[in-house]
């Protein structure tokens, strides 16, 4: 049955799946592989009038760029802040949800359950841009209805997004507002998984509700929790830019400036193409290190695989 | 089934009814105020009175953005944006992922394509050298710009030709034998089979269309070109800076415009709205579409 085909053969049955993959392959050529080129700007002087050229005609200059980014004293403080803001938000994103699902899973009425699981991730779908616009209304230091509430409360104003202290639990909480209906439903599919009858014979035992989740229910989602652990460390170094872009600002930058921010910052508005994308090619290594490792792990401890 | 409930767990249901309903209370609270706001008058919303209904009902702030140009341009825009992005995006996507679908033998060179798929997930150039390339591609400050660059979606190709994959073999093997080509087997017979993973695709990324800002923001130099989110982000962040600084007169002067700014986010939100009860019924199909495989 298995013959060797010719080449030309092969090609005459072949080509139309060539020219159905035609489109997409010079589309990634010009805007995957073309900017992955350019990443050799990061060990040049590139200027910024230079153009497409300019990545292979500018002056090399090693390491200069990099040597400049660790010399650079704000660059400590983004990695930082980074890192807090992300390993904040991987916790937090994981027991919100999981406790809501905990809670949600208790719930015998079908409707209500139905109706909270749709309510309660309708920000997931909507913008940082729409989401900023609308906390920062709210948290408003001046007619607020947050702070108005606090000063019935009789407490002073707090200017969320505007004081190094809070921007950090402003940012943490508005992520979990957005996304814990994600995470929530998966933790909710996982425990609609669980055998009922494990449930039933825990109870024929005597075991009360508090046994029944922890010697049932917890480790029946272990993988899951465990899955988006493991996988929230891959983007240990994406704490959300298009989040903080939106709700920070110059005052809070010491707290809230994270990689990509700064990344634009320096290559769009202080036009350093070349630092700019020396800084994004570092985060970068030590990304692809990070979702490597991540991958390992998901596959051993949670039998998950990516492809 | 059910067992009889003590007297503990009946506390704790009412408890745990009163608890979820707060919580949902607590997420859609910040979308209900905005809508409240964009009703009431601008000097209940500066005096800080709007809750969760509108005081002093009025319409003065959606008949104020219908007479703005730049919100209607922008809004045209964003439709313009999602009609392209979506047709073109899913189109490569059914290309890509039928082609890739196949199994080896039907299609030699097929290991490096996926490759050179995966290979785009994992790395990428970055904002600067992107920016670059899309500069000098002659594509800059037009609609283009926010459509070629994110036109090919890895991850979706991934889900589609995992579900082409679960497709019966014998579905297209008989079509190839009677002597069909691939377009038309494409065409006429896994296309229209997979109709329903196609929406979900095609959703989501209608989704994302509508949703982006940033694009917009470093790829069009002219504002007139804006999309609406993007629109939005300076119409907010405007409002943003003065409310860090009250002293200017001018400053106050944007401050009143706090119901018209909700008014537009609003009107940003509705499309969303519209559309998420497919959103939503698609949601979980789309979580478990790229698990289906051999």
């Amino acid at each position: 049955m298995k013959r060797k085909m010719s080449l030309r053969t092969i090609m005459k049955r072949e080509w139309p799946l060539h020219v159905m993959l035609l489109p997409a392959i010079i589309l990634l050529l010009i805007f995957a592989y073309l900017p992955m080129v350019g990443i050799i700007i990061a060990f040049q002087d590139f200027v910024p009038s230079g153009g497409l050229k300019g990545f292979f005609t500018s002056q090399w200059v090693g390491l200069e760029n990099f040597k400049y980014i660790f010399a650079l004293k704000d660059f400590g403080q983004v990695m930082v802040n980074t890192l807090v803001i992300a390993v904040l938000k991987i916790i937090a994103g994981i027991i919100v949800p999981l406790i809501l699902a905990l809670l949600l899973n208790e719930v015998n009425n079908r409707h209500f359950k139905k109706a909270t699981q749709t309510l309660i991730y309708i920000p997931y779908f909507l913008s940082w841009v729409v989401l900023g616009g609308i906390l920062v209304d709210i948290l408003s230091p001046t007619g607020g209805i947050v702070n108005s509430f606090l000063g019935l409360l009789g407490h002073e104003p707090v200017f969320f997004l505007g004081s190094p202290e809070t921007i950090r639990g402003t940012l943490v909480a508005s992520d979990v507002w957005k996304g814990c209906g994600y995470n929530m439903v998966i933790f909710l599919a996982a425990l609609t998984g669980i055998d009922q009858s494990q449930y039933e014979a825990a109870r024929v035992d005597g075991a009360g509700y508090v046994k029944q989740m922890l010697y049932i229910t917890l480790p029946g989602i272990l993988p899951q929790i465990v899955l988006v652990t493991v996988l929230g460390l891959g983007n240990i170094l994406n704490a959300g830019f298009d989040q903080v872009f939106n709700l920070y600002s110059p005052i809070v930058y010491e707290k809230a400036d994270i990689i990509d921010t700064f990344v634009y910052r320096v290559g769009m508005l202080n036009l350093q193409y070349s630092v700019s994308t020396a800084i994004g090619l570092f985060k970068s290594l030590i990304s692809f290190v990070l979702i490597a490792t991540s991958f390992k792990l998901a596959k051993k401890y949670a039998n998950y695989q990516i492809f | 089934m059910k067992i009889k409930s003590s007297p503990s767990r009946k506390v704790f249901e009412v408890i745990n009814y009163i608890f979820l309903s707060l919580v949902i209370c607590v997420s859609l609270f910040p979308l209900i105020h905005i809508f409240a706001l964009s009703l009431s008058s601008n000097s209940a919303a500066q005096a800080g009175w709007v809750t969760v209904y509108p005081v002093d009902f009025t319409l003065d702030s959606y008949k104020y953005i219908l007479t703005k140009p730049e919100f209607f341009r922008s809004f045209g825009v964003s439709v313009l944006r999602v009609a392209l992005g979506t047709v073109i995006s899913v189109g490569l996507t059914i290309l890509s992922a039928y082609a890739m679908s196949q199994p080896d033998e039907r299609f030699h060179a097929r290991k490096y394509y996926v490759w050179m798929f995966l290979i785009t997930m994992v790395f990428s150039g970055g904002l600067i050298p992107l920016f670059i390339v899309v500069k000098s591609v002659g594509i800059y400050n037009s609609i283009w710009a926010l459509i070629l660059p994110s036109a090919v979606q890895t991850f979706n190709i991934i889900l589609m030709l995992n579900f082409f994959r679960g497709l019966p073999y014998a579905l297209t093997e008989s079509a190839l034998i009677d002597g069909a080509n691939h377009f038309q087997i494409m065409a006429k017979i896994v296309v229209p089979i997979s109709k329903p993973s196609l929406a979900t695709v095609g959703l989501f990324t209608m989704v994302n269309h509508w949703n982006s800002w940033f694009d917009g923001m470093i790829y069009l130099s002219d504002t007139s070109k804006y999309p609406l989110q993007t629109y939005l982000r300076n119409v907010i962040q405007s409002v943003d800076m003065s409310s860090l600084d009250l002293t200017t007169a001018s400053a106050m002067d944007q401050i009143s415009q706090k119901t018209v700014t909700a008014a537009q986010i609003f009107v940003a939100i509705i499309p969303i709205l519209l559309v998420y009860p497919l959103l939503q019924k698609y949601f979980i199909t789309g979580m478990t579409l790229g698990s289906v495989k051999e």
